[in-house]
This record gives structure tokens, sequence and C-alpha cells, in this order.
């Protein structure tokens, strides 16, 4: 790791200055990504605003309706949170299998939403539930949050506040691990919304990151089952392919987890 | 059998320092003054060096020196060698490029030393040596074996035309290509033993210190075997005469054959400690090991195995391609050849065999001897030809192998081995009971109604080990003997030490030595240190690997312990006014035996020490030391049975048992061989179903260099194990061992890989059977 300077943040725009006054500032929410590229040399930032320690971004509350997730908050907290459980389930099971306890003690919903990892689990969450990322500047729909591989619509010098989101019908996530690396090889997060619209949204498969598949949802939105899916043919051409998977692996797990996400819904 | 003696599972002595974090490593290791090394690496596969320029590195913050190759090789340092001399089948020696420890003209791996920066701090070294501009001029890189040998393909080392390190062969061609002509059938098949990452928990270091006062060298360095890293460094490198190096290998976290061999590393590190003045540490991180660490397996091989009318095989026709790497290695030579195609007889009687092996130069790291070494591949080979020749002759796989098993022994095979005991089908018969082989329709059936696909297979493996009589390995080549040394020093308070050139990197030495001299004296083992791993401390050794330990290191003990008593005993005699042939030890007592004449062992050792009251003409003192040379290798084998249920939706495999019946030969430690097969067996299920190392065969880059794309086994990837033994003493060694460290990674693979393919209906699948390759093979067979 190349020399930085470190900042605990006390508020947001405490945050927001830091960043701001630093030659090349980074915020820091966790760190489970930033930190490993740090010490690989891969990224060289002049500073880390560290944000977990800012009240604003920490807790989750909500009216059994609607819920706002601080940006600060672990993928324990999440995963273990009963307000949560109470109105998606889905979101603490995806959380609950995050990495590992270290990194489930240590990462950020909103971290994790920031690098936009495309074989993250959290982006498909955001765009199935139609979330809302709640910057210090303004809301922006998940939809068009994430805009590529690791990249978002976030400005420079822009930070995620909070995650909010109307509790869905039914939600489930269903993941296949990375053999090696245990990230999401592909991973659909499917919900439905009381008004019957349902949301199929994909990660660790797209080759612009996470998307929606709109043939599913459209199956499922007249059928909410397993088998509805059976006919449904996934098009691997704009699919990842690595060592690990060919894009038409890929298509065919990202049938077989969407079913199984249904399944589990 | 004693509480704390043979055949007792003593809790592992060496236990309470690893489990609290107190074990001292390489990298623990601090003396005053030290500073710390980054070594610049290539980063191109193969590439000429034009230039290299350390101007602006030199004058950056902290640097204390940066060195490269030129200088050493004007200090007259040795390249790196290989030790064991293969000839190829027209008489001519093994074709070996030069391996320079600082590569100043020409690099050939992604991972190839450069120059070496010594710093105040790593950050500081490494600061610098990115600061090191090194003008490469990139040349075509090959990484695969068939490929390399192929016309018109990058060429790496002018002294080996065609990237052929040597062509050899082993037994009777005609003989074979005879039965094959008259087989009533032939069963033949293409088969890929994938490459490893050996993965050690401690990764590499070395500490190297001159000391200009004495003009001596200390070199800690992550050893499994100090004292052949001293005389190599001797008397093929010219660091230093063996009277001024002193190599110490403290605890040394896993090796699996990756630590046998010296690297580049140690010998710069402690070149580059006198040419700076300060001792200078290196620590590899987890990326550096997977570029540097010698490599195992990779090997392709075709195979025909041809049987008469009743299902016997009557020949078997071998052709391996190896992957050496861009170097040769310390035993890279030795291990797909006398490792390798000398088990090919497996546990069958096979009278014709013939084993034609090529060694290759490519554009990866040296691939070298892990966990197994040779008899894996041999083992994986075999057990799938046999199990697909079970499906062509539509013959039950156990039957077939039964009906060819050897049954008397000593059993010569057509590939030098000479078998000395076994009972391979007490072993067949023990594992197939205990995975209630029979009952498996049933389950295949109940399976089937919930979507999954059921799969069953099996492996009967044996390998060679307690390696080696030196006699026997310098006739075929090796530039070492493989004996083993040991020395038992009673104190004069009769507390114990036994010096071992055996090193333990996780077998658990200290306890079972300790229960070996427990046994025989009847001491605690609270009493006996075994020291080990410094050849300061300890007389020589060969080290460890090839499960040669217990049977090898064992043996030397036994032999001075021999020695140790029958001095004891002349002294107990002439004490106790008896006659020496009465006196035996029990208990920790020497007694006349009939009588109540006792006297305790620390009496005895005292009495050696004041040296007041001794037979006439004894020399004081109680210490001995003994070389054991073995008369034999040892024959472990066992038969593993594996059985999967394939997801066909995802192609994911779930081993829902594993059954291990062993024949180990005597057993001092039971919980630590089990131990050993459970590490083994987690190591064959990783290669089988998870781990591969992969360069990119365009530019030669390792794509598989950290653990986000190396698949290691972990706890949830594999079943509890069912484990059993069947054990017929080696009669070649006195303790009848045969050890056990390699077996679970030479017999797992082909059983999971003959379930695997058993369950999806497609033989053709390579290791590792990842979900992507099992599926993409399932809907294949379809």
């Amino acid at each position: 790791m190349y020399a930085t300077n470190y900042h605990r943040a006390s508020s947001v725009q405490d945050a927001v200055k830091l960043q701001a006054g630093a030659d090349e500032g980074k915020y820091l929410s966790g760190g489970m990504t930033l930190i490993a590229t740090m010490k690989q040399r891969l990224a060289s930032p002049s500073d880390l605003v560290d944000l977990r320690h800012i009240p604003d971004l920490k807790g989750i509350s909500g009216n059994g309706k609607s819920v706002r997730i601080g940006a600060a908050v672990t993928h324990f907290d999440v995963a273990s949170s009963a307000e949560l459980k109470a109105v998606c389930p889905a979101i603490c099971d995806l959380a609950h299998h995050i990495g590992d306890p270290h990194v489930r003690h240590m990462g950020t919903i909103g971290g994790s939403v920031a690098n936009n990892d495309p074989a993250a689990d959290y982006p498909a969450a955001l765009l199935a539930l139609d979330a809302i990322v709640v910057t210090n500047a303004r809301e922006i729909k998940a939809a068009d949050f994430f805009t590529g591989l690791f990249e978002t619509a976030l400005e420079d010098g822009e930070m995620i506040v909070a995650i909010t989101f109307d509790a869905p019908q039914r939600a489930a996530y269903a993941k296949f691990r990375n053999p090696a690396s245990r990230y999401a090889m592909t991973g659909v997060f499917v919900a439905r919304r009381d008004n019957g619209d349902v949301r199929v949204a994909v990660t660790g498969a797209g080759a612009d990151g996470v998307f929606r598949h709109s043939g599913m949802e459209a199956t499922l939105a007249a059928n909410w089952s397993p088998d509805a899916l059976a006919g449904i043919a996934v098009d691997p051409s704009n699919l990842m392919a690595d060592i690990h998977a060919s894009s038409e692996y890929r298509a065919n797990l990202v049938k077989v987890m969407a079913k199984r996400a249904v399944a589990a819904s | 059998m004693g509480v704390e003696g043979i055949g007792a599972s003593v809790a592992r002595k060496e236990d309470k320092r690893f489990l609290t974090g107190k074990g001292r490593y390489t990298d623990d290791m601090s003396v005053p003054g030290m500073k710390y090394a980054f070594f610049v690496r290539s980063p191109y596969a193969h590439a000429k060096i034009k230039s290299i320029d350390m101007s602006a590195a030199k004058d950056m913050p902290g640097v204390i020196g940066i060195l490269e190759g030129k200088q050493l090789q004007a200090d007259a340092i040795g390249n790196i060698i290989c030790g064991w001399m293969i000839h190829s089948k027209d008489g001519s020696p093994m074709n070996m490029g030069v391996w320079r420890p600082l590569a100043h003209e020409t690099v050939r791996y992604v991972g190839d030393a450069v120059a070496i920066v010594v710093a105040d701090s790593l950050g500081e070294a490494r600061d610098a040596a990115e600061a090191v501009v090194v003008d490469y001029d990139v040349l075509p890189a090959v990484t695969e074996a068939v490929k390399a040998l192929e016309p018109g393909q990058p060429q790496l080392h002018p002294e080996a035309p065609n990237n052929l390190i040597f062509d050899w062969q082993i037994g009777d061609g005609a003989a074979t290509d005879k039965a094959i002509a008259d087989a009533a059938h032939v069963t033949e098949i293409t088969l890929r033993n994938n490459r490893l990452a050996p993965n050690p928990m401690e990764p590499r270091a070395t500490l190297g210190i001159y000391d200009s006062a004495e003009d001596h060298y200390t070199c800690y360095t992550t050893s499994q075997n100090p004292h052949v890293a001293r005389l190599v460094m001797s008397a093929f490198y010219n660091v230093a005469p063996e009277n001024k190096l002193r190599v110490i290998a403290p605890d040394v976290g896993g090796g699996f054959g990756s630590k046998i061999y010296i690297y580049p590393e140690e010998i710069v590190c402690l070149w580059a400690s006198k040419k700076t003045g300060v001792p200078v540490k290196w620590t590899c991180d987890r990326t550096e090991a997977f570029l540097t660490d010698a490599h195992g397996r990779d090997h392709v091989s075709t195979v025909k195995m041809a049987f008469d009318k009743d299902n016997r095989i009557i020949g078997l026709k071998v052709d391996t391609i190896a992957n050496l790497g861009a170097y040769m290695s310390l035993f890279s030579s030795a291990v797909p050849t006398y490792l390798y195609a000398t088990l090919l007889s497996g546990q069958y009687a096979i009278p014709a065999i013939h084993a034609n092996v090529r060694t290759v130069y490519t554009n990866t790291v040296p691939v070298d001897a892990y966990r197994g070494a040779g008899r894996p591949e041999a083992t994986y080979l075999l057990e799938r030809t046999m199990e697909t020749a079970a499906r062509e002759l539509g013959v039950s796989p156990a039957e077939l192998r039964r009906q060819n098993f050897v049954r008397t022994f000593p059993y010569q095979t057509p590939v030098i081995m000479n078998y000395d005991a076994g009972d391979y089908e007490a072993s067949l018969e023990a594992a197939m009971a205990s995975a209630d082989w029979n009952g498996f329709a049933a389950r295949k059936a109940e399976a089937a109604r919930r979507g999954k696909k059921r799969g069953i297979g099996m492996s009967c493996y044996i390998e060679a080990c307690g390696i080696a009589p030196s006699a026997a390995v310098g006739s075929l080549g090796a530039g070492v003997g493989l004996w083993e040394s040991a020395e038992v020093r009673v104190n004069a308070v009769g507390t114990i030490e036994v010096m071992t050139g055996s090193h333990s990197h996780g077998q658990g030495h200290e306890t079972t030595f300790a229960q070996l001299v427990a046994d025989r004296l009847g001491v605690p083992i609270d009493s006996v240190n075994i020291v080990h791993g410094d050849t300061d401390k300890v007389q020589m050794g060969m080290g460890t690997y090839g499960s040669r330990s217990g049977a090898v290191g064992m043996s030397a003990v036994v032999k001075a312990l021999d020695k140790v008593e029958a001095k004891a005993k002349k002294i107990a005699a002439h004490l106790m006014e008896a006659d020496e042939s009465d006196i035996v030890i029990e208990n920790g007592e020497l007694k006349v035996a009939g009588t109540d004449k006792t006297l305790p062992w620390f009496q005895v050792a005292l009495a050696a020490y004041t040296a007041h009251n001794l037979p006439a003409g004894m020399e004081p003192g109680l210490k001995e030391g003994a070389f054991y040379d073995p008369s034999n290798f040892t024959f472990p084998a066992g038969c593993y049975i594996c059985e999967v249920e394939v997801d066909p939706e995802t192609g994911v495999t779930d081993i829902i048992q594993f059954v291990a019946a062993d024949d180990f030969g005597n057993i001092i430690n039971p919980m630590i061989v089990e131990g050993q097969v459970h590490g083994g067996i987690a190591q064959g299920i990783g290669q089988a179903l998870l781990e591969n190392v992969h360069y990119d065969p365009q530019n030669g880059q390792l794509i598989t260099a950290s653990y986000m794309d190396y698949a290691m086994p972990r706890a949830d990837d594999l079943p509890s194990f069912t484990l059993s033994h069947q054990n017929t003493p080696c009669p070649s060694n006195p303790l009848g061992i045969k050890g056990c460290g390699e077996a679970g990674a030479i017999g797992s693979p082909p059983a999971l890989m003959n379930a695997i393919t058993d369950a999806i209906g497609n033989n053709s699948l390579t290791m590792p059977a990842t979900p992507q390759k099992v599926w993409a093979a399932l809907n294949a067979a379809n």
C-alpha cells in the first residue's frame, strides 16, 4: 500500500469537505474492496475519508411499508435487522450471504452500492426493489444509478447517505457463487409488488453489470411460479465470460437462479 | 502400547504454540540491523532484457542497495540446478537450460526475478522496485507442453531444441506392443492431469545474515530440508562452504513439496546480505507465491490398456508429456519418471508395461514435486483407465480390479518396483462394505426421484514411499543419497533430546518421534524433545517429503536408540551386578529380569555422566547417533470410494460420502495419521473439483494469481470422511511403517472423477470438474 492520509468524518458535511480538500480523496465505507485494491497498489488515493462513524449514515428505520437503510449500515446489521425481516426478508438473506463474517461486519451497503462491482449482490436487490439511492445532493432511482461496470451516477464528491425502498409483496434472492472468490457468478433477485409489477434483476452475469430481464418479468407477472420460467430462453450474447463460466453457462444460471428465487419467495 | 507410546492418539505437543499463535516462523525472525527485500520480477512470460536502469530507484528513500544478475554472476554465484540426471532413450543426458538466480539476459516466466532491492522498510523496497526500469524486448510465449513441442513454437533454451528436455522410456516396448496386438480388448483414453499451485498456509520467506567478523552466513528459510539446502548452496551455488553456512528452518507452515527446493530468493538474500552489509529478509506475498512457488502435476497422457478374453490385463502402454515450466527445479526430472512411471503397475499384475515420457520447457513457473509427486499422476491415469475399461467390458469395476490384483509378495513389477507386502482385496472389501456399495442402485433411484444424478466411483492406489534406498536412487540418477540420520542425546538427568534430519512442517514429528522414544524407554513424552531444522544442531539429514519421515527418519532414531539402550543396559548391569543380557527396560526403569532389582532411567543416565562407576573401559556419556539407509521403498496402498450427486441444472457436484481404506503398515499415532489422510483427501478433492492453474495461452500471464480465481477447497466443499485401516506391516524397516502423508492426495482424484463420470454418463470430463464443465458435459452426453 502506498502512504495515504486517513480521516474519520464526523458528519456528512465534514466528509464532503474533507474529500473536496484532498488531492485525490476517496470515501471509505468498510473498505472491503478498496483496502484490498490499495494493498495490491492498484489504487492510491491521497486521502481516505471514513464514513462509517457518521451518525446520520447509521441505522435502519421504517414504517412497516417503506424502509430506510443508512449507507454505513453493515451487511451483518442488514442481515440481522428484525425491522427489515418483517418487511423484506429477502434483503436480510442476501446480506447474510455476502462474503464471510469478517466482511459482513466491516462492509456496508453504501460502500457496496457505490462500488457497483458487477459481481456484488446489493445492486440486484436495489434494481429489483426499485430502490432509491439517497445522496447528500439528491435522490437517484436504482435504475438510473448503476451505469456500468464499477460505474455509477455519483458525481465526484457525491456520497450515498441512505437506501430507501418500499416493501415488496414477495421477493427472494438466489445466488450461484464463483467457486474461487465466492462472489456471485450469477445472482438473481426477484420481486413482486402489491400492484402486480414484477422485477427480475441479475448480477454477476451481465457484461455491463446489473440488468433486468424483461422476458422473465412479463412471464412472472402473468404467472408467479418457477415452472412458468421453463420456456424462457436467456440470451448469452450480453453476458460475461471468464475462466469460471462461459456466457452460455451464465445464461443457464440466470434462468435456474430465477426459478429458485421464485420458488423461495 | 502405553498411553503415550506407539499406537496411542497422543495430542500433538506442538499444537499449543501453533494454536495460540506462538509458532516461530521465518518471518517472525528479527535480528539487529535487519532490512527488507523486494524482488523486481518480470511482468512478461518471455523477453530479452535490453537494459536495467536503477539510477532513479537508487536515490529513493530508505534504499540500501539494488543488485542485479550481472553482479551475481561476477561474484561467481552459481546457476540453479536440477539434482537428478535423466538420460533420454537415445542415451543422451537431459537438456538442462541455464537458470540464473537473477536473470540478466532473458526472462522466461512471469515472476522471473531480475533484481533485488534492499531498503529500510518493505514499503520503501517496493517503492524503489517500481522505480527500477527494465527495458524488455518481449518475445512470444508458450505455456502448454503439448504445444511447446510443435514446430514453430517459441524456443526457451538453446540447450533444449524444440523445448524437449528429455525423451525417456521405461519397460518393454516390444512386449507391450505385442500384448496390445494380441488383446481381446484395448481401452484407450487421453487424460490430462491438471496443474496445481501448492498453497502452503505460510508463504515462502528467507532471512540472510552475513557476519563479516566470522565470514559466516546464516540462512533462515522455509525449507523442508535445511541440510539439503546447505549442501546445494555450498556445493553448487558457491554461496559459502558448508562450515560457513548455517541453515535454519524454524517452524514451517506447510510445504507439500514446494519447500523442498532451493529457490533464487534464499541464494540472493544471502549474497545481498554480504553485498549490502545488512541482514536481509524477504517474505513472499500470496500472489508472489502463485507466481513463483514450484507448481505440481501438468501431464497429458495417452493410455492403451490391453485385456485378454478373461479380462486380465496383459499390457499397458503410456505416452506422457510433462510440463516442467521455464527451468528445471531441483527434483523436477525425477517426478514424471522414477516417481511416476515406476508406479504404473498399480495394484495389478501386468506382465508388460511400457511408458514413454517427454518433458518440456514452457513459459510457466517451474513444476516439481507436489504432495504425491508422480504417484497421483500414475494413480489417476490407471484408475480412470480401469474404470473406463470396466464400463467398456460391461463388468463391475470392483470385480475387474479384484481379478487383476497382485496377490503374492514380494512382487516384481516390470517397472523397477518390488512390492514387499500388501493386501489389496482387504482394503477393497472394507471400502465397499463401509460405502454400502451394494445399496447404491437404490440410492441412485431415490436421487433420480429428486431430480439428482447420483454416481459412485472407486480408486485402488499404490504409492512408493519411504524414499529411498541410496544406491538404488543413485543408479537412477539422483544426485544425493536418501538415507536419514538421528542422534539420541540422553541428558545427565535422563531427559532426552532427539536430533533428527527429518523436518516437521505440519506432520507432528515433535509428538510422534517422542512417542517412539517413550515406547522404547517407558519415559513420559514430556521428557523427550525433538530437535530438527537447524544445521548447527542436527548433524545431517535429508529432510521430509515422499512420506519418508516415519519409515526412514524414525528408523534412524530406532538405530540410535538401539545403541543408547545397549550402553544403558551395560551400565545398569554393572551397577546392579547382573548380566547384561538379563537387563530389560520397562516403564522408565532398567530391571534385572526375574528379580526385584531396578534402577530408574535417570539414575543410569546420571551414572553415565558422573562416570564414577562405569564398566572398565567405557566412555562417559550417553549419546548415540545413527544413519539409516532403507533397503527398499515402502508401498502404502488402499481403496477409496466416492459417491456424488450432481445437480443437472447447475452442474454442481455434491460429495455424499467419501470412504478411505488404507494400508499404512504400523501406525505410531492414529489421530495424526487421520489428520494426514483428511488433509490429503482435501487436496485431492481440490484437484478433482476446484483447483487449476490457468495461464493465458496467448501471453503467458497467470490468470489464477490470487484466491479470487484459484479455487482452494474449503470446509463446506468437503464431506466427513470415513476412514479405516487394513494394515500389513512393512517388512523392510524396523517399525513396519509405510507412510501416510501423500495417500489421500494420491487416491482421491480418480475416485471422485469416476463417481462424477458415472453420474453424468460422460467419460470425457477433465479435472477440475467445475460446475461449468460438468454442466457442459452433461448437456453433451444428453
